[in-house]
């Protein structure tokens, strides 16, 4: 795949809807391409953060460990961005991500990423959009829960 | 040390200095007859003295002479020559005498010479002895850069000095009072001025050059102070900048500067003022000669043969004098500078020559308990470490020593290793203090590792291996030429008192490592190795360097079947495109265009790309095809693609990083070319800007930077031109670039390389530590993990094991102690700039595993982590300076002492 395809494929991304195509392209090229197999690891629960990854074909599960196992939490598709919360939080690997098909990935440097949000307000906007919608997304599920718990206790 | 340097000199070369005094008295002979021969030429043959009549002649070299018992004997009767063959016989004699002359004084310049340079290289060797011998206390106190610049640099003018510190008064002396005595002779008073004027001279210069003495003096101090400086500005290079401090030491640079400057300054101006004085005391003889002896005359008292007779004889004084006198000075010059150095190197306690005697026997195992009896220890300022302590350890025993940072117990540990002295008491083993058994049993037997550690430039292996080295256990046999070289060389030494050690034995003690030789030496090695989580790193050092086949045959030999395992194993593991091997017909796209072309590796430092690029043939060969225009075009394609990419950013943006064909720097220069260039065909382009064109296709590699430049059809031609470079490829060229042989270890790559015969796929996921995993687990499998760690051993460690990190100088110098096989092995708190849970790790391999095999050592370990102290026989408290608790970890811990409160 080329430089130029990638870049089709990133403006897919919603996350660089706003990024203008010539940016789009220094990203692509800075960044490291990476082709997984189906079963191999993006990284693990717990690793230290260093890069994000743009998902450009293929998919791949998000897994929890707990006690019982690994649980499979999510899933996600081509043109998704996984693993920039730790890079922005600075915290370690929330959970494991796994390859469920052949998949081919774009690796976005700790440091890469922070430059990008910093020269690209718009970015910076876009990434809090998708973390908002996803806290929404926890908060209606957690009252949900509570409200079930609730009922079950009484 | 003896104190005066003229002493010292004599005591150490009087023969030599007697033999030397005689060569130069005889060698006055003939240097005297020269003088006579010009007089005896002119008046003779030339002028025709005794030649009065034509057909005259005169006996040529009648030799008699009147010996006291014999009377007169006639030793040879002469030979009657004419007036012609007087000259030339007189002429060539003239000849033979300025040879026999030159010949004197070669062998006399060369002998005072090698006097010299023996007496440097003892003086030499006595002060690094002296340092070998120093108390520990003492380098609390010096400078290292002091010291060597004392060895090197201060100590060198007095080499140069011996050799003159006899003959040269002698020679000048005699010279001077002969002058003197003639001008006595001629006339009494005359003679007394002379000798007054020379006595002032000889009262007056020396004082005034007290005072130089004393500004060569601080000359020296504050010079070694600088060396000592500018030492401690490269050793604390990283606090330097860490503090913006590099100011600070560049005033004090500069003010040192300042001081030596005024000091030579100063030393300049008395030098030529004490010049002036001099001169003109010597002058002021012929004044008074000419005024005092010319009055005298004018009355009569004096015969004017007699004045010019003096006047003349005058002439050969001052020259004799005037030397004489710098003599003195440098005389005095070098006893100062000598005075100096042994000031700074006659040390209290010394350690005795006898503790460090060389013993290349065996030495026993300690059988008997390490005791401390009644042990204080205070630090240099007088306080105190540890109080009172008496303590036991029995061979064979583990005992962690507990305590928070100042409770002693580290400063125990140091005692143990006797780093420290004591205040008080005495650590012994079978009742003998530790301070006077030999090294040869503390340095074998007791074995100590704390958190400083120091490794010598050199090898790994020389360096894992240097507890080993404590005396030359083969004898080497030289032959022929080197045979010859060996005897001159211990021969030297031992005229300059130096030790005849060859340091080219084998100075590793493999018995007492429990091996029986280099070959097997791993099997030693490779454990504490593994105990210490060294092994990956000393592998990854294997892997990433070139390896020398003559030594490391074992493995270079047997390089197919590792390739051959390896593709084996990667299929298995359905990791066949992990690594894109190198095939000779084909292009391989995950390396460089230029590799490809190339399809082998050059000889560095020899050969380089850029030499590469400028050779005619290689030339030759990219023209054929129009391969070049095809570079050329894509080169241009890679420029554009980079400036279009980077043109806007800041030169210092992170993502420079990435570009890896060009720099920051070099964007403004190809926006300028690409403006001249675009559009328009190679013809357009001077030989330069092709060539920084084509520069980049060569870089390029389409899986990582893919700008879609290569196709089929130019990879084919590429390999096309592959084939034709190696075809006819020159000599000259051959023997730089070796090409990729699947048979055959190619020498100038790397290890890694060498193995991979190919490149990891740039899109592969963590490729690299894959492959890393699958090696270590491959040669363990092919028997090979020894030899490649062999090669590991070869890493050069740089100045003080700075090209290693802190972690591994850690974790060497912790096996650097347990490879010795101690009986005591002390460690201080070996490890801390590790992880704590790999500490732990370290720990736990160390007590559980090394511990149980056969051998067993007493550990002494002053735990950073006090939860490790169940791995241990016993556990001693210390709290501030005093032992508080002792026992077995379980009877502490129900004590409920300082040891619980340790612990939680």
């Amino acid at each position: 795949m080329l430089l130029k395809d990638e870049v089709e494929m990133l403006r897919r991304v919603p996350l660089f809807s706003g990024v203008a195509p010539a940016k789009l392209k220094l990203l692509a090229f800075t960044s490291e391409r990476v082709s997984y197999k189906s079963g191999q690891t993006l990284f693990r629960q717990g690793d230290p953060a260093d890069a994000a990854y743009v998902i450009l074909t293929g998919g791949a599960d998000i897994l929890s460990d707990s006690p019982s196992g690994e649980i499979k939490v999510a899933e996600i598709e081509h043109d998704s961005i996984v693993g920039e919360i730790a890079i922005l939080c600075d915290v370690s690997r929330t959970a494991t991500v796994r390859a469920n098909s052949a998949l081919e990935a774009l690796r976005i440097s700790k440091d890469h990423f922070l430059k990008l949000l910093s020269d690209y307000p718009e970015m910076t906007i876009e990434i809090m959009r998708v973390l908002a919608d996803r806290l929404s997304h926890t908060t209606t599920e957690l009252s949900e829960a509570r409200s079930k718990q609730k009922q079950a206790a009484k | 040390m003896e104190t005066s340097l003229t002493r010292y000199i004599w005591s150490n070369t009087r023969l030599q200095q007697i033999w030397i005094l005689f060569v130069v008295a005889v060698s006055m002979i003939p240097y005297f007859m020269s003088f006579d021969l010009p007089k005896q030429i002119v008046n003779g043959p030339i002028q025709g003295n005794g030649f009065e009549t034509p057909g005259a002649t005169r006996t040529f070299m009648h030799l008699e002479y009147d010996l006291p018992a014999l009377g007169k004997v006639v030793f040879f009767d002469g030979l009657e020559l004419t007036r012609f063959q007087t000259l030339m016989a007189l002429s060539l004699v003239f000849l033979l005498l300025v040879i026999i002359n030159g010949l004197f004084k070669l062998y006399i310049n060369t002998y005072k010479g090698r006097l010299g340079e023996r007496m440097l290289r003892r003086i030499r060797f006595e002060l690094i002895d002296r340092v070998l011998r120093f108390p520990p206390a003492q380098f609390k106190r010096v400078k290292s850069a002091e010291i060597a610049t004392m060895i090197k640099d201060e100590v060198e003018p007095m080499g140069g000095f011996t050799g003159d510190a006899f003959v040269q008064p002698a020679l000048l002396g005699g010279q001077a009072i002969t002058a003197l005595v003639f001008i006595i002779m001629q006339n009494f008073w005359l003679g007394m001025i002379a000798a007054g004027i020379v006595a002032v001279q000889g009262v007056v210069i020396p004082r005034m050059r007290k005072r130089l003495l004393e500004l060569g003096r601080q000359r020296q101090l504050t010079a070694r102070e600088l060396s000592g400086r500018v030492g401690e500005i490269v050793d604390g290079i990283g606090t330097i900048h860490g503090n913006d401090t590099s100011n600070f030491e560049r005033a004090d640079i500069a003010s040192r500067l300042g001081l030596i400057f005024s000091i030579r300054y100063d030393l300049y101006q008395w030098k030529f003022l004490v010049k002036f004085i001099n001169n003109f005391l010597a002058q002021v003889t012929p004044f008074l000669f000419y005024s005092i002896g010319g009055f005298l005359a004018l009355q009569g008292r004096l015969d004017i043969g007699q004045l010019v007779a003096v006047i003349n004889a005058y002439k050969d004084l001052p020259g004799p004098l005037k030397e004489l006198i710098d003599w003195d000075q440098a005389r005095q010059d070098v006893q100062v500078k000598y005075n100096q150095v042994v000031e700074q190197f006659n040390v209290d306690m010394l350690v005795d020559p006898k503790i460090q005697a060389l013993a290349p026997d065996p030495v026993n195992r300690l059988e008997h308990s390490l005791h401390a009896v009644n042990l204080t220890l205070s630090d240099d300022s007088g306080a105190p470490l540890l109080r009172h302590v008496t303590l036991e350890i029995k061979p064979g025993e583990t005992a962690a020593i507990v305590g928070n940072s100042g409770s002693g117990a580290e400063a125990l540990a140091e005692a143990f290793a006797r780093l420290i002295w004591p205040e008080q008491g005495r650590i012994t083993i079978d009742g003998k203090d530790i301070l006077e058994l030999p090294e040869s049993v503390t340095g074998r037997r007791i074995a100590y590792a704390a958190s400083d550690t120091y490794f010598f430039s050199g090898t790994l292996r020389d360096n894992l291996l240097y507890g080993l080295k404590h005396a030359p256990l083969t004898t080497v046999e030289y032959e022929g030429a080197k045979a010859a070289k060996n005897r001159w060389n211990i021969n030297e030494a031992r005229r300059a008192g130096n030790p005849e050690l060859d340091v080219n034995s084998d100075w590793v003690d493999y018995v007492s490592a429990g091996v029986t030789g280099p070959d097997d030496l791993f099997k030693v090695v490779r454990p504490v190795l593994d105990a210490v989580l060294i092994s990956q790193d000393i592998l990854d050092m294997a892997l990433r360097s070139t390896v020398v086949i003559e030594t490391h045959a074992d493995l270079t030999d047997r390089i197919v079947e590792v390739r051959q395992a390896l593709r084996k194993r990667l299929k298995k593991e359905d990791l066949d495109d992990l690594v894109v091997p190198f095939k000779l017909d084909e292009y391989n796209p995950q390396a460089t265009v230029g590799e490809n072309l190339l399809f082998g590796s050059m000889r560095r430092p020899m050969m380089t790309n850029r030499k590469l690029a400028a050779h005619p043939y290689f030339r030759s060969v990219l023209r054929e095809n129009d391969l070049y225009i095809d570079l050329y075009t894509m080169g241009l394609e890679i420029a554009a693609n980079a400036v279009e990419l980077f043109e806007d950013l800041p030169p210092d943006h992170p993502f420079f990083q990435q570009l890896t064909f060009m720099t920051a720097d070099d964007i403004p220069a190809y926006q300028v070319l690409l403006q001249k260039l675009q559009g328009r065909g190679i013809d357009a382009a001077s030989a330069d800007e092709r060539t920084s064109i084509i520069r980049l296709s060569f870089s390029y590699i389409e899986p990582r930077h893919r700008f879609g430049l290569l196709n089929s059809q130019l990879m084919a031609k590429i390999v096309d031109a592959r084939a034709r470079f190696h075809q006819n490829m020159p000599d000259d060229l051959k023997a730089v670039i070796e090409r990729y042989d699947p048979e055959r270890f190619i020498s100038s790559a790397t290890l890694l390389d060498n193995v991979l015969f190919g490149r990891i796929g740039f899109t592969q996921a963590d490729g690299s530590d894959r492959i890393r995993t699958i090696l270590r687990d491959l040669f363990d499998r092919l028997g090979l993990f020894e030899s490649v760690l062999s090669i590991g051993m070869d890493f050069d460690v740089g100045s003080g094991g700075k090209r290693l990190t802190n972690v591994q100088r850690q974790k060497l110098n912790v096996a650097r102690a347990l490879l010795k096989r101690a009986d005591y092995i002390i460690f201080n708190r070996p490890l801390p700039a590790l992880d704590q849970r790999v500490q732990d790790h370290i720990t736990h391999n160390i007590m559980e595993d090394l511990h149980e095999e056969g051998h067993a050592p007493a550990i002494i370990w002053v735990l950073s982590n006090t939860a490790l102290a169940n791995l241990f026989d016993r556990v001693i408290v210390f709290d501030k300076g005093t032992l508080v608790e002792e026992g077995t970890h379980a009877t502490l811990l129900e004590k409920n002492g300082i040891f619980k409160e340790l612990v939680s």
